[in-house]
């Protein structure tokens, strides 16, 4: 195969010139920079809980910091929520834009960063006073101030808004190009955005309908088991919502990158369009040790999570393919000898590259996840952070700074300052990422547990040892990491030279070409897989709420933290 | 649609490696008996220390080397502390919290089970080896989470 694709690789060329007005470009500029901001809170106080691991406590250099937990949830909302969300905001529309070379709407683009601003500050005023220390997953009865998820949901506005804005060029796109297929790269944003807005469904209407009138005092009691349920409805498609945007830049970024194409039209966005069927009705794999659902449900939900894996290793096949491309483009021979030959000295795309060999692990440790006989084993121990560190914390997070080194030259117009000073900070996080996932996973198998305190907890297992001096270990060099990705960000911002940032997105052509007839066609249309996704998520969940509903309105609030 | 053999080969590997993972979850339910918590029965939280079973937390013999271990989570402290239990006995773990969502793991098994208010969680368990297993909540449930632990003696 290897011969084959090498012998049929062109140079890839430059499509027609495009670029957004400068106007449109400071808003997607700003968006990026409230991500960034968060995720600094964020890197600090993920530091301070890996050393906690390692018995090390600095909690008491945090100003304003009354707890642990309060500094955890800082953590989770930040990264998790806030930069992932803030960057797709930014980068998604941005890349609708270039692909159908239209302009956005400037209205919907400052709605969007407006309404991302306000739930931020809302979030940080609830989460500083300590008032909402109730981590991301804000489970009932513990109860936050209704700041807390009136910001939230606001951020989540965002998004929408951010996808009505992709959806609005769309379709003004359509009506000027009748009859012809859209690009790829545009059918891949929309449809990441598409299957978002769907899955987030459930979680504004956990918030909207029963968590904020609780917190306001409108009603007295909440459910918690059903508030939990709604939350895991939104909270595992929430991980794709992260994963996406960074698959749209290894599928459609990363083989221009390193030299080759994408390598097949349909294939790419059959795998976005079964994200979009599959990536929701697999909510209670979160939720295998709860009472209150039967089984059975368990079950089907752990067979769809299995399916959900299947785009992902389709993913693995074709854009490691590209690279192979690319590495024979660039003289590689061999079975592996393409390896090396890729540009390992763009920053961009050593991140990226090293953001996939980690996934691996990241998606071997989810399948284990689950299994569900295993799940038992390590459900809410470290093993769960120190899973999905090596996906969101490294598969998206380095897929979003390796994008960076080339989208804040390319949206600043300068260049990408200290390129080795890049390169180091993505080798220093992956190390660090492996380490610190290392001793979270082999703690957790002997049961310590997440989201705890161990500092100060009375009880201490000696087998954890190795696991939570790893933690520590890895953690700060994952702190260092990101704060050289800062430095490089901030000086290319303040000091980088002007005018010589990208003329233009790395876009990639495609060795296999668009259909032009026969089913694949319809992978455009959105809107019917819309509908077939909806009936798979009322298989899923529909005897659930079926066998459950009415609410049991047993719970009031507790603010004991 | 065209796929090139290689990816096409790779995409069916890949289908049955993931089927064969799904027919060892089968094997290990069916099989063998490993099951998750499911629905078992509701309760009104504020009432669970005058609700029977939970109006007497602890062990419970039900029959021959069979035994019901009656557990209630609390902030911050599990209602027993202490718990013994006799080695190889099927134990029936039923538990529910009174206030927020508590964690129920006992280390280095497959007793993992969330206690959530209004909800009744039951596991069955045989322990294979003696000796004393730490008990922890590992769910967040408030300030003082990381004190809340118990022992599980097998003897």
């Amino acid at each position: 195969m290897a011969e084959h694709i090498a012998a049929s690789t062109p140079v890839v060329a430059d499509p027609t010139p495009f670029t957004l007005p400068e106007t449109q470009q400071r808003v997607l500029r700003w968006t990026l920079y409230v991500g960034y901001a968060a995720l600094t809170a964020g890197i600090f106080h993920g530091l301070a809980q890996a050393l906690s691991y390692a018995g090390i406590d600095i909690l008491g250099f945090f100003p304003a910091l009354r707890s642990y937990y309060q500094g955890l949830t800082a953590h989770g909302v930040a990264n998790a929520i806030i930069f992932t969300f803030a960057f797709s905001n930014a980068f998604l529309p941005l890349m609708v834009a270039r692909a159908l070379s239209r302009r956005l709407d400037e209205r919907l683009l400052w709605a969007s960063f407006g309404t991302l601003v306000l739930g931020n500050l809302l979030v940080i005023y609830a989460v500083v006073t300590n008032k909402a220390s109730v981590l991301y997953t804000s489970y009932a009865p513990l109860q936050a101030h209704w700041t807390y998820y009136v910001g939230l949901v606001f951020v989540v506005i965002s998004t929408w808004l951010a996808l009505m804005n992709m959806l609005l060029i769309w379709r003004g796109w359509k009506r000027d190009h009748p009859g012809v297929r859209m690009p790829l790269l545009a059918h891949i944003s929309i449809v990441s955005y598409v299957m978002w807005f769907l899955a987030s469904l459930p979680i504004a209407v956990e918030f909207l309908f029963f968590l904020i009138p609780w917190s306001l005092g409108w009603v007295e009691r909440t459910d918690p088991l059903l508030t939990r349920t709604l939350f895991w409805f939104t909270g595992h498609a929430i991980v794709y919502a992260w994963l996406l945007p960074a698959y749209v830049s290894w599928y459609a970024l990363v083989p221009r990158q390193a030299g080759g194409k994408v390598i097949s039209d349909s294939l790419t966005r059959l795998v976005f369009i079964l994200f979009l069927l599959l990536s929701i009705p697999t909510g209670f794999h979160h939720q295998y040790t709860d009472p209150g659902i039967h089984e059975g449900l368990k079950f089907v939900h752990a067979i769809l999570t299995f399916g959900v894996f299947f785009p992902s290793l389709i993913t693995a096949f074709s854009v490691m393919a590209s690279l192979e491309m690319g590495g024979r483009a660039h003289g590689g021979r061999g079975l592996l000898g393409w390896i090396p030959k890729l540009p390992w000295g763009d920053p961009s795309l050593s991140a990226q590259l090293l953001a996939m060999i980690t996934f691996v692990f990241g998606g071997i440790t989810g399948l284990i996840n689950a299994s569900f006989t295993m799940n038992q084993v390590i459900h809410n121990t470290t093993w769960v952070p120190g899973h999905f560190h090596m996906t969101v914390g490294s598969a998206v997070a380095m897929t979003f700074m390796g994008v960076a080194y080339w989208m804040v030259p390319y949206l600043t117009g300068k260049k990408l300052w200290g390129r080795k000073v890049a390169l180091a900070s993505n080798w220093i996080y992956t190390i660090g990422l492996l380490i610190f996932s290392r001793g979270m996973i082999s703690a957790g198998l002997e049961g310590m547990p997440r989201r705890t305190f161990l500092v100060q907890a009375p009880y201490m297992d000696p087998d954890w040892l190795v696991g939570r001096v790893l933690t520590g270990v890895g953690g700060t060099l994952m702190f260092v990491g990101i704060a050289l990705f800062f430095v490089v960000i901030i000086m290319t911002i303040w000091k980088g030279k002007a005018g010589e940032g990208p003329k233009d997105i790395p876009w990639s052509e495609t060795l296999i070409e668009p259909a032009k007839n026969g089913w694949a066609m319809r992978l455009d249309r959105i809107g019917f897989w819309v509908i077939v996704a909806i009936i798979l998520i009322v298989i899923a969940y529909g005897p659930f709420f079926l066998s459950y509903l009415p609410p049991n309105y047993v719970s009031p609030g507790f603010r004991i933290y | 649609m065209k796929v090139h053999t290689y990816e096409r080969a790779f995409m069916t590997l890949g289908g049955m490696l993931l089927v064969l993972c799904m027919a060892a979850l089968v094997y290990a339910t069916v099989a063998m008996g490993i099951h998750l918590p499911g629905r078992a029965g509701e309760i009104e939280p504020g009432k669970v220390f005058t609700t029977p079973p939970f109006d007497n937390p602890g062990v419970h013999q039900t029959g021959p080397n069979q035994y019901d271990v009656v557990i209630i989570g609390q902030a911050w402290r599990f209602h027993p502390m202490e718990i013994r239990v006799p080695v190889g006995a099927e134990l029936n773990f039923i538990a529910t919290t009174f206030d927020v969502i508590h964690g129920f793991h006992i280390e280095g098994t497959r007793v993992n089970m969330m206690l959530i208010p209004g909800q009744i969680s039951r596991l069955t368990y045989r322990f294979r080896k003696p000796g004393e297993y730490l008990i922890i909540c590992h769910e967040y449930c408030g300030a003082g989470h990381h004190n809340m632990y118990g022992k599980i003696i097998v003897e």
